[in-house]
């Protein structure tokens, strides 16, 4: 059951791949696609698997990512 | 996936007291994590409007485009001299004085030193990568024996340029510092762990306690001619074997 979500800034990332490393989950990859920097940036190629545990947030130099968890019933 | 977004909680978010400007450091650069690792902790202290950075000479130069605090950009070397000043003069102000290695433990050697000697209740942050990232990669006080770099070519060979310096243990053995660590930035445990070592060093300033160092291994993949995550391994696997991780005073 997915319980997290990434967004990525792909106009701040810089593809230097550290948040891919980072995932336990292997959801990223890189998109192919290059921003207007030119670099190659990262998305969610397995967005299902997320489990919103931050980790790759932690690790971007750029900032460029933000994540949710979904919301649990109290 | 729920792709409604209502049914989410943010759970990470960029740091408020951070500004919207993209950093221009190169991709995969660890000086990076740091700028995030402030930010935050300047919001959870909620001390963005009383604080000062100390932008050094380096690549971090810019440091003063990227936080919503206040911030001079001073000479090489001389951010802990210059951050005594401010203290002094508004000891209300949190002064950070962020330092890459070349600033901080060469050319600024005698103002890191007596700073520390002196116990300015300030906040050092001590960016040990190992090179003069800025300049193109030249071999710093830091820089391990047989690296290459383009001033030590053949590797750096201790009979000609001395050995790595510890400034950490150095500045470990005075009396008056509160607390000095050394940490790194190369997984998400080491990145917590970083991060709480420097909320600690700004705690302790806003406590008036004293003088705290946070010295950081970090990566220049740019000069180190290796990929983000191959660096990243690099320190762990050598970089931390000559500059040892941990508390090495803690008298907060
Ligand atoms: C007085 C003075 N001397 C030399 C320089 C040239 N210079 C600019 S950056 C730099 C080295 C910066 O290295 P470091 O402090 O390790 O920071 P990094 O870029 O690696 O983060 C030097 C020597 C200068 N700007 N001013
Ligand atoms: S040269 Fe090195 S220290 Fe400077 S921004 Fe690039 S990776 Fe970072
Ligand atoms: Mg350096």
């Amino acid at each position: 059951m997915p319980r997290g979500m990434v967004v990525i800034d792909k106009e701040r990332c810089k593809g230097c791949g550290l948040c891919i490393a980072a995932c336990p989950q292997k959801v990223l990859a890189y998109s192919g696609q290059l921003n207007h920097s030119g670099y190659n940036v990262v998305h969610t190629e397995h967005p299902e698997a997320c489990v919103g545990c931050t980790f790759c947030a932690l690790t971007c130099p750029d900032i460029a990512i933000e994540v949710y968890r979904e919301k649990v019933a109290a | 996936m729920p792709t409604d977004l209502d049914s989410m909680v943010k759970v990470f978010s960029r740091p408020k007291s951070l500004t919207e400007a993209r950093s221009t450091y190169c991709p995969g650069c660890q000086h990076g994590i740091l700028t995030r690792i402030i930010g935050q902790t300047i919001d959870e202290l909620n001390i963005a409007e009383r604080t000062l950075i100390i932008a050094p000479v380096g690549c971090s130069v810019f440091a003063y485009l990227w936080y919503r605090c206040d911030a001079v950009q001073v000479a090489h070397g001389r951010a802990s001299a210059v951050a005594t000043g401010i203290k002094r003069a508004d000891p209300n102000l949190v002064v950070l004085s962020y330092q890459g290695d070349g600033d901080f433990a060469s050319i600024g050697t005698a103002e890191s030193i007596h700073a520390a000697n002196r116990g300015e209740n300030i906040t050092v942050i001590f960016v040990n990568n190992q090179v003069y990232g800025m300049t193109g990669g030249e071999m710093a006080p830091t820089t391990l024996i047989g690296q290459k770099t383009t001033t030590t070519p053949s590797g750096r060979d201790a009979a000609m340029f001395g050995y790595p310096i510890r400034f950490s243990e150095m500045i470990a053995q005075l009396d008056a510092p509160v607390y000095v660590t050394r940490q790194a930035l190369y997984d998400t445990k080491r990145i917590m762990d970083a991060t709480k070592a420097i909320k600690k060093a700004f705690t302790n300033q806003v406590e008036g306690k004293g003088y705290s160092l946070v010295e950081v291994l970090a990566t220049c993949p740019t000069n180190w001619h290796m990929k983000p995550v191959d660096a990243s391994r690099h320190v762990v696997d050598v970089v931390t074997k000559v500059y040892p991780l941990g508390d090495l005073v803690d008298r907060g």
